[in-house]
């Protein structure tokens, strides 16, 4: 091992990367810090009694069968919104990608719902699905299909299922779309020489291709999932009917926020904080295996 | 470092933005009013202090909208535990307890008073509000502000083409059965009952107009190691009425907090259970002709009702390191002058509120405005109707809005599992005794 060193004086890049490390430090360790402390405390909204009770706020969690049900809810959640996205965003790609009139049209429009903000994007839902003034949903309780979000649990985990995966579905598409472009045409004029058609060529030549992109989104879709979806959430349902949409981040929020309850809800930020760590450790050591290859 | 200086120097102009900081602006002390009032409540809100800054020379008020009641109190909380708290913070009415076992962040009201010489005599105050606001020994610790209760609103309209009478509405549990059986085989509406607020209507104001009792120390009144008492018979009887009516398709669950405002607004139910406080929206957008009575009572459980509840915000006075004495007193007379008969009976007049005093409620009536406004005495008569009991004075339990949801969360899966009341209520009580012991060790020494 040899080391070169371009720049002999300290100062400079120490000064260079001081701006990143000063915003690293006050909007990520400090806050992350502090939400390790509260975890290991109970104390009141006021922070007028605070006592040190060490691991008890995880033990209390964990002990916990509604956030039990809240894990495994979340991880339902996350895994359908991330299949249901991908694999629609990867059958409009395969489409866009093919020589048909007006396919600029098709990619600007399928790319727009993702500058719609979540909240936003569960209001549109609202109109539409809401079984007293939705468009559809008034017309599926005419016909005599009794649909009914705020009271269904299952009618409501759908929604917001398929809300979320609404918007993730334009970002999949886009880099799906820009995959797709990078596969050299040569190999697939190969692949057509050699007879493999149609579906047979997007499973034996276009899918391995793509699976780096494949890859890379289903992280990033997991992690806005669990993440970015709260404002889908909290618009569309607030977690109800009962706890059926109540994903670990509402639960937080909603421990932290509205009940004042900091020790708990920071326990189970942190809890969240470890499984972002992961993911992204997983990802990066995936990922990075395979541009390697 | 271009970058770090900018975002210092940023730092720096916010802090001196900052509205709690008080500025003296030409001698006048600054005085910072957080609230959760929207729309045509928050331009009443503006006006009120507007009237109160040209009235006098010492003191101005400014407000600051912080988003609704959850976010004011959140914001108010952490801006204390930075310092910065305002001096006023509008807290809402379950958000009561935990502000009470605030000890040093807020100066509790008849404190104030003792400390400032500022007159604010409780007697002035309606007792059924006053006592929502009060200690267990009659000291108020908040000025009560903007005050609604819970009422009946009903679809005259719809009334009368099911055949029922529209100026006699149910009076009883029974009678509204009855008439929501009427309803729906006549057709007149889309559906007979729903309710807005299902957990402050059918638990808190049931237990109060029933005088019955919610939790034990007296709804929490006489100290922090209450038990929910929520899972007693009549409060088991009314909930499976409920549950009942939604299976025969008499009631529609509407929704959490006032999502059946709008099915009500919009003619699709004929009974509604509500806040007082939404006749201005009535006025400006119902297409029918509607009229408000009182809570119906169950006469299994009581043969006379008592008085209802408040719901609505208070004022707090908060503290903060380095508030001065004048600070206070510009506070005390702020809030002495909004307790001034004239402003109350405006605020309520403007809003469709209650008025919180009784200088207000006389004015009022001399002006003539309940006799313009048929209904708006409604539910002035059920807040103050029969003497205010230890069951009904209030409910002053830590944590209050998570014991809310937890009753919505239960009774929202007893519709789609079909459990029966007690079951519903027994787990309700369950899980509800344990945020009460959080809360309580939350506080302790």
């Amino acid at each position: 091992m040899e080391r070169r060193a371009i720049f002999r004086g300290r100062l400079l890049p120490a000064l260079l990367i001081a701006p990143q490390l000063v915003l690293t430090f006050l909007f990520f360790l400090l806050p992350a810090g502090e939400a390790i402390y509260f975890a290991l405390t109970r104390q009141d909204a006021f922070g007028l009694h605070t006592h040190f009770v060490g691991l008890a706020n995880f033990a209390a969690l964990f002990a916990d069968p509604g956030y039990l049900a809240t894990v495994l809810r979340t991880l339902l959640f996350c895994a359908l919104v991330t299949l249901a996205a991908v694999m629609v965003a990867l059958v409009l790609a395969l489409f866009a990608d093919r020589e048909i009139k007006g396919r600029g049209i098709y990619r600007t429009l399928l790319i727009w719902p993702y500058a719609v903000a979540p909240a936003v994007s569960a209001v549109l839902w609202a109109f539409v699905m809401n079984p007293d003034v939705g468009l559809l949903g008034r017309k599926l309780n005419e016909l005599g299909i009794p649909w009914d979000y705020t009271l269904n649990g299952g009618q409501a985990f759908a929604l917001v299922t398929v809300a979320s995966a609404w918007t993730l579905v334009s970002y999949d598409f886009v880099f799906f779309l820009a995959g797709l472009q990078s596969i050299p045409r040569s190999v697939i004029e190969a692949a057509r020489l050699d007879g493999a058609h149609g579906f047979r060529r997007v499973r034996t030549v276009i899918l391995p291709l793509l699976m780096p992109t494949t890859f890379f989104l289903f992280i990033t879709n997991l992690v806005y999932a669990a993440f970015d979806t709260f404002g889908t959430i909290m618009a569309l349902t607030q977690g109800g009917p009962g706890q059926s949409t109540e994903t670990l981040v509402v639960k937080a929020y909603r421990d932290g926020v509205l009940n004042l309850d900091l020790g708990g809800s920071s326990a189970q930020s942190v809890v969240l904080m470890v499984a972002v760590i992961g993911l992204t450790a997983l990802q990066f050591r995936f990922l990075g295996r395979r541009t390697v290859d | 470092m271009m970058r770090r200086r900018t975002f210092l120097g940023g730092a720096a102009s916010l802090a001196a933005l900052s509205p709690t900081i008080a500025l003296a602006q030409g001698g006048r002390t600054a005085v910072v009013l957080w609230h959760a009032m929207t729309g045509a409540l928050a331009d009443e809100l503006n006006k009120l202090v507007a009237r109160f800054n040209a009235s006098q020379k010492t003191a101005t008020v400014t407000t600051v909208f912080k988003g609704g009641y959850p976010q004011t109190l959140t914001a108010a909380i952490a801006a204390w535990r930075a310092g910065q708290a305002p001096h006023i913070a509008q807290v809402f009415d379950v958000g009561t307890g935990s502000m009470i076992a605030a000890g040093p962040a807020v100066k509790p009201l008849w404190q104030l008073v003792k400390e400032t010489g500022v007159a604010i005599p409780p007697a002035h105050y309606v007792p059924a509000i006053r006592g929502y606001y009060s200690l267990e020994d009659g000291r108020m610790a908040a000025l009560p502000f903007n005050s609604s209760t819970a009422v009946m609103w009903y679809d005259k309209d719809a009334f009368e083409k099911a055949g029922l009478d529209p100026e006699t509405p149910p009076a009883t549990w029974p009678e509204v059965v009855k008439a929501a059986e009427t309803l729906k085989a006549k057709n007149a509406a889309r559906y007979a009952v729903t309710t807005s607020w299902p957990a402050w209507v059918h638990f808190e104001q049931f237990a109060s107009i029933h005088n019955v009792p919610y939790a034990t120390e007296d709804d929490g009144f006489k100290g922090l190691d209450s038990e929910l008492l929520i899972d007693s018979s009549p409060f088991a009887a009314n909930l499976q009425r409920l549950l009942d009516m939604a299976k025969s398709g008499t009631f529609k669950y509407a929704g959490r907090g006032s999502a059946g405002d709008r099915v009500f607004y919009a003619g699709a139910a004929a009974i509604a259970f509500g806040s007082s406080g939404m006749r201005g929206n009535l006025v400006k957008s119902a297409k029918f002709r509607w009229a408000d009575a009182y809570l119906p009572y169950d006469p299994a459980v009581i043969a006379k009702p008592i008085n209802s509840i408040i719901g609505g915000a208070s004022f707090w006075t908060m503290t903060a390191p380095h508030r001065t004495a004048v600070e206070y007193k510009a506070v005390a007379e702020f809030l002495a002058f909004l307790g001034k008969p004239d402003q109350d009976a405006d605020w309520s007049a403007q809003t469709g509120y209650v008025p919180v005093t009784l200088g207000g409620f006389a004015k009022l009536k001399r002006d003539g405005f309940f006799a313009k406004n048929p209904g708006t005495e409604v539910p002035i008569r059920q807040l103050s109707r029969g003497p205010v009991t230890n069951n009904s004075r209030g409910i002053r339990l830590g944590n209050m809005p998570e014991i809310r949801v937890i009753i919505l969360e239960e009774w929202e899966r007893a519709m789609e599992s079909h459990a029966s009341a007690k079951d519903v209520l027994a787990k309700v009580v369950e899980r509800g005794n344990k945020v009460l012991r959080a809360f309580q060790k939350s506080v302790a020494d």
